[in-house]
Parts: structure tokens; C-alpha cells; sequence
């Protein structure tokens, strides 16, 4: 997907080339500065990687631009770090911020000295100060799920994992319900789990000793789901039939593509958002398309028929 | 479960001391009857069995801890070195890359011995380098967490070898005589860790340095040797928890072993162990353990707690346990 909006990308440049004809492209000189937070756990991982080949890609695509990705380990290194982007004269910054109170006023200095913003996934408090927004979709992730759960098993006993107590998750687990309501799929269960796989282990150990009966596992995350697995392989239970997970983590889209019982989907919340964003904004200098706005990515089901799509399996998530 | 204590002299005061010994197993009883009799489910030997097996990473790192801390220092780092033994061990599993028991071996020596070496550091560091242990273990936990998350470039560090993994695998999933293997080992770790601390003159120093530092100095107890091989026990049970650890899930994350810390001092203190130095409780840091995996279970099992309220019941309890077991020194 991201090759084809590239390609897309270069051709709109070239045509735009052909029909003013003056519009030298190597001729231009950009420079786009990412800020992205440093890799702290897998997910943030994947956006250091994906920035990092969507950085090489960019630059060999477009002659004359220049990608400085910058990744810091909290918020207020963010802060800083987008102070020594800008001293870089950068001409467009792309951040993926921390949190939105903590960063919604360095990055309104950016701006106030005419560069293009181009915010990701965590949206700033004041949307008038983004160019371009570009975001995954947590209720929808969770619609997913939820109706996989329905389509699937008709009727039965689910048993929920919540992430960390954020917005997200809130937002994840409450249109999970709402899909699953009037239909004989049945949420008995939701324990916080922190999105780590040995909480998830522990409390999916609770779940068995406790529901003599359990149909299906909502993980809610793909590192939860491993843990959750380990227990169920430990218990010897076969009333499970399939745990669903998230994200898109490397390790569970080959088990969808390798046709495992029990992981037959995924559900996407893909890193590699970082990327689409980086391509809109070097659009942005390089195509006469209009380029401003919000873009929302889907938030895919995965199955064996296009796992192959969202399989990278160099990158660390 | 003979404990000598230095300070017990008269026979009165050795009884409120065998009072306050016995007190976490009281706690303990307690948590199971009322676990008991909030979901049937909860005695059974699978549940059981299943939250014993899951307390003892942290029983055997409380058992380091209780070295530690009854010699009146702090060890903020364990959490992180687990993390960073687990990362390394699997790493240098999957660069040997073989599947036999020689290659098993090789990984847990090396884990031992950088858990070894992690403690050395933090050991020698506060003795030489004269600096509160809290400072320092709070620098090495920094260190450590951040050298996983390079090693493991932000990702997971996932046991490559699959055939690998089924033979360490019944380090954790596997039983002897019915009994899991890592109650086995936290049971040996704690008999050893009891032998140390109640019969040996070592144990005897590390109880004097953390009563009196000055007065142990005076007696000639050798300061810095006693101190800086409590944090090196610490760094070997961190180790040994981690032998027990990898089998579980065979992967480290950025996130193995977050608030371990913090977990292993709860147990110690639960235990009976006094945070500023000078009393040990092996076995009462065991059940301290066990006691903190039972708060956990019991709150998934019961039906009338909101997933938002967990934390707040489950800090509660702990703290009412406390209190019982002050009521019961007191009473004597």
C-alpha cells in the first residue's frame, strides 16, 4: 500500500513536471524533520524502522530531499529534540508526539516559523496548528474485532484483555461490546493486562481456573496474545477455538499466513503509519496534489488471504 | 523454620519474635480461606499450583533482596537485570545455535555469571564508591533497561530455535513428583538462602552491618566484603529467576521484569524483614511472595470487582494484611 501512494506520488510529480515544464525537480531542495519516540516497546519499534526505510526510500525517490529522523525517549526530550530540528532549518515536520498536553505548544513554535506539520496517531490539543493529520482508528479497531467475534462464532463465551487504562484502550474495548451487542457472542471476562505478555499469561491462567468454558480470546494486542497462548497450551483446554490479537506484529501475521487454528486473523494498527505520513508530506513539496487534510487508516482485518500485504519481517515488531 | 535472631535475649522476647515470624503465614491462611470462600475455583490444585509457579520469580529475586536489605541496602535494579540477563541469555542461545543440553548449559552459565557481574557492579559501587545504594541501583536500572531495549532494537528478543525451546521448555512447564520445577528451584534457592543467613558467620555480619554499620565495623566485621557479596547473591537470584523465566514465554521485551523491583521489596517487607536493615526473614519473604501472586489471583477470580478497581482492593488488602500481622505483635 505504501508503494502504490508512493508511485502514485512520483507520477503526479512527473506529470506536474511535463505540463509546467519550468518546475525543475533536482532543482529543489527540501528537508523534512521526523520526531518520533525513541523504541521503548514493540510498537514504537516498528515506527522507528518504518521511519528510518520510508526515510532511504523518500530520498532516493526525490531528488533534493533531505529526511533527519530524530527519535527521544519521553516527552520533554521531544520537546528539545524539536528545537534542534528546527535549528536544521527544516522546511516540514512530522511528529508522532508522546502525549498531546506535554507537546502541543513546542510544536505550535515550529509552526509559528512557517514550517509544514504533519501530526501522527496522537493528535495536539489544538488541531488548527496541524497541516496534515494522519492516524490509526481505535474504534474501529475494536468494530472489527467485535464482528470477526460475531461472524465467527455465532454465539459463545469471549473473554476480554485491556491494554493500559488510556484513552485508546477505552475507545478499543467499548466499540468491541457495542459490535458484539445483540448477538449470542457474550463478553464474560476483562482484566487489565498493560499490553505485556506475562500479565497476559497470569491472568489468562485466572481466566481458565475460573470460566470451566471459554470460546474465544479477544488479546487485543498481538504481544498479549502470546502470552495468552502459552496458558492455554499449559492448561491443555480445548474448548478455546481461536484467540484474536492486534497490531500486526511480524510473529502473529506469519502464524495468519501460515494457516494457524488458532491465530486465523489479526486485526491492523500498523507502525508503518509513520511512513504514510511521511510520503503525504513529501508529496506536499514535490506534487502539485492537494496534500492537506486528515487521513485515517483502516483498521484492517488480517487473514491468510492478504497477510502477505503487511508481513515485514525485517522490521523488530 | 529455626530462625535465630540477634536481638531476641530474653525468653519473652522470644516469643513476640516467633510471633512475628509466623505472622506472614498467618496472612497467607487467611488470604486462602477468604479466596476460598469468594470462588470455590480458587482451591483447587491447578489454581494453586498455577499462582506458586507464578510467585516464584519473584520469590527467588526477594530472596536476594532479603540479603540486601537486612544488610540495610537497596537493590532498585533487579527488575531491569532481568530483563537484561533474559535478553543476553537468549541472544547468546541463538548465535550457538544449537538444540542439545550442552547449549542449554552454556546459556545459564552465561546468565549466571552476568547476573554475577551485574551484582558485583552494584555492589562495588556502593561500597567503593560511597554513594546511597538507592542512587546507584537507581543509575544501574536506567543502565540495564536501556541496554535491553538496544539489544533487542526496541522489538523482542524471541528463542529462534524451536527445538530449543521444547527442551528448556519444562524448566518451567515441567513437574517432578507433581511439583512444578519452579517451586522446586524457589524452594532450594530459599534453603540455601536460609542456611547462609541464619548459620553461617557471614549472615551474622550481614545482620550486624545492617543493625549497627559502625558498631560492626568496630567488632571487625570486613565492611565492604560482607556488603558487596549481598548485592552479588542478588545479582545470582536475579539470574537463577531468570533460568526459570525464559522457558515461560521464550522472548524478553523491552517491558520483562518492569516494577520487579518494586514487587520483590513489597515481598520482603511482607515478610517480615525490616526495611531499614538489621532483621531477616527468609521463609517470610517466600510467603511474602506467594501472598502478593494470591492478592492478584483472587481479584481475576472474584466476580464483584471492577477491572478499574483492582489496584485500589488489592493495595488494601495488603495493607490490612500488615496491619493483622502488627495486631498480632502487639497482642503478645
Amino acid at each position: 500500500m505504501r508503494k502504490t501512494t508512493l508511485r502514485l506520488a512520483a507520477a503526479a510529480g512527473l506529470l506536474a513536471g511535463l505540463a509546467t515544464g519550468a518546475m525543475a525537480q533536482d532543482k529543489k531542495n527540501v528537508t523534512i524533520g521526523v520526531s518520533i519516540p525513541a523504541a521503548t516497546h514493540g510498537w514504537t519499534g516498528g515506527v522507528v524502522y518504518h521511519a528510518q526505510e520510508a526515510a532511504k526510500q523518500l530520498e532516493k525517490t526525490y531528488p533534493g530531499l533531505k529526511v533527519v529522523v530524530k527519535t527521544s525517549p519521553d516527552g520533554a526530550s521531544q520537546a528539545n529534540a524539536l528545537d534542534d530540528l528546527t535549528a536544521q532549518k527544516i522546511d516540514a515536520l512530522v511528529v508522532l508526539p508522546f502525549n498531546s498536553d506535554e507537546l502541543t505548544d513546542p510544536v505550535r513554535a515550529v509552526k509559528k516559523r512557517g514550517t509544514f506539520i504533519t501530526v501522527v496517531d496522537r493528535g495536539l490539543k489544538d488541531p488548527a496548528i496541524q497541516d496534515i493529520y494522519v492516524a490509526g482508528n481505535n474504534p474501529e479497531f475494536g468494530r472489527v474485532a467485535g464482528k470477526y467475534m460475531v461472524d465467527n462464532l455465532k454465539s459463545g463465551n469471549v473473554v476480554v484483555f485491556r491494554g493500559i487504562p488510556t484513552v485508546i484502550d477505552e475507545e478499543r474495548v467499548s466499540n468491541f461490546e457495542k459490535a458484539l451487542e445483540g448477538s449470542g457472542v457474550k463478553v464474560i471476562d476483562k482484566q487489565y493486562a498493560n499490553w505485556n505478555r506475562d500479565d497476559a499469561f497470569r491472568v489468562m491462567q485466572d481466566y481458565l481456573s475460573k470460566h470451566p468454558k471459554i470460546d474465544a480470546v479477544w488479546a487485543s494486542d498481538d504481544d498479549m496474545a502470546l502470552g495468552v497462548l502459552e496458558a492455554i497450551r499449559q492448561a491443555k483446554r480445548e474448548d478455546i477455538k481461536f484467540v484474536l490479537g492486534g497490531a500486526g506484529m511480524k510473529d502473529m501475521i506469519k502464524r495468519v499466513m501460515d494457516g494457524d487454528k488458532m491465530i486465523p486473523a489479526d486485526v491492523s494498527y500498523p507502525p508503518a503509519m509513520i511512513a504514510t505520513a511521511m510520503n503525504v508530506t513529501a508529496a506536499q513539496f514535490f506534487t502539485d496534489a492537494p496534500m492537506r487534510g486528515t487521513y485515517v487508516l483502516n483498521a484492517q482485518l488480517i487473514t491468510k488471504d492478504n497477510a502477505k500485504e503487511h508481513y515485514f519481517p525485517n522490521s523488530s515488531f | 523454620m529455626t530462625e535465630t535472631v540477634i536481638r531476641s535475649a530474653s525468653q519473652a522476647r522470644r516469643f513476640s519474635v516467633d510471633m512475628r515470624t509466623l505472622s506472614p503465614f498467618i496472612a497467607l491462611i487467611v488470604l486462602i480461606i477468604a479466596g476460598t470462600l469468594i470462588n470455590p475455583d480458587f482451591l483447587t490444585a491447578s489454581n494453586l499450583l498455577n499462582v506458586v509457579t507464578r510467585s516464584a520469580f519473584i520469590a527467588i529475586i526477594a530472596v536476594g533482596a532479603t540479603f540486601v536489605i537486612s544488610g540495610g541496602g537497596l537493590d532498585l535494579s533487579v527488575g531491569s537485570m532481568a530483563a537484561l540477563i533474559a535478553g543476553a541469555m537468549i541472544l547468546i542461545l541463538n548465535r550457538m545455535g544449537g538444540a542439545d543440553v550442552g547449549t542449554l548449559a552454556m546459556g545459564m552459565g552465561a546468565a549466571l555469571a552476568l547476573g554475577a557481574v551485574c551484582g558485583l557492579a552494584n555492589g562495588l559501587i556502593v561500597t567503593f564508591g560511597r554513594i546511597e545504594p538507592f542512587i546507584v541501583t537507581l543509575g544501574t536500572m536506567g543502565i540495564f533497561r536501556s541496554l535491553v531495549i538496544w539489544l533487542a532494537a526496541g522489538g523482542t528478543i524471541t528463542l529462534r530455535n524451536a527445538d530449543l525451546r521444547e527442551i528448556y521448555r519444562p524448566a518451567y512447564f515441567g513437574t517432578i513428583a507433581g511439583i512444578p520445577v519452579p517451586i522446586l528451584v524457589f524452594l532450594v534457592v530459599a534453603a540455601i538462602g536460609a542456611v547462609l543467613l541464619y548459620r553461617t558467620s557471614f549472615g551474622r555480619h550481614v545482620i550486624a552491618i545492617g543493625s549497627n554499620e559502625d558498631v560492626a565495623r568496630y567488632s571487625g566485621v570486613p565492611i565492604w566484603r560482607v556488603r558487596t557479596l549481598t548485592y552479588v547473591i542478588q545479582g545470582i537470584c536475579v539470574a537463577i529467576a531468570v533460568l526459570v523465566y525464559v522457558p515461560r514465554l521464550g522472548s524478553a521485551t523491552p517491558t520483562t521484569g518492569l516494577l520487579w523491583e518494586l514487587q520483590a521489596i513489597t515481598a520482603v517487607v511482607v515478610g517480615g524483614t525490616a526495611l531499614r536493615g538489621g532483621i531477616g526473614r527468609i521463609w517470610g519473604t517466600v510467603a511474602g511472595a506467594v501472598i502478593l501472586e494470591l492478592v492478584a489471583n483472587i481479584m481475576v477470580l472474584s466476580n464483584f470487582v471492577s477491572e478499574f478497581l483492582v489496584g485500589a482492593v488489592q493495595g488494601a488488602i495488603i495493607i490490612i494484611a500488615m496491619l493483622v500481622q502488627r495486631s498480632f505483635q502487639r497482642g503478645r
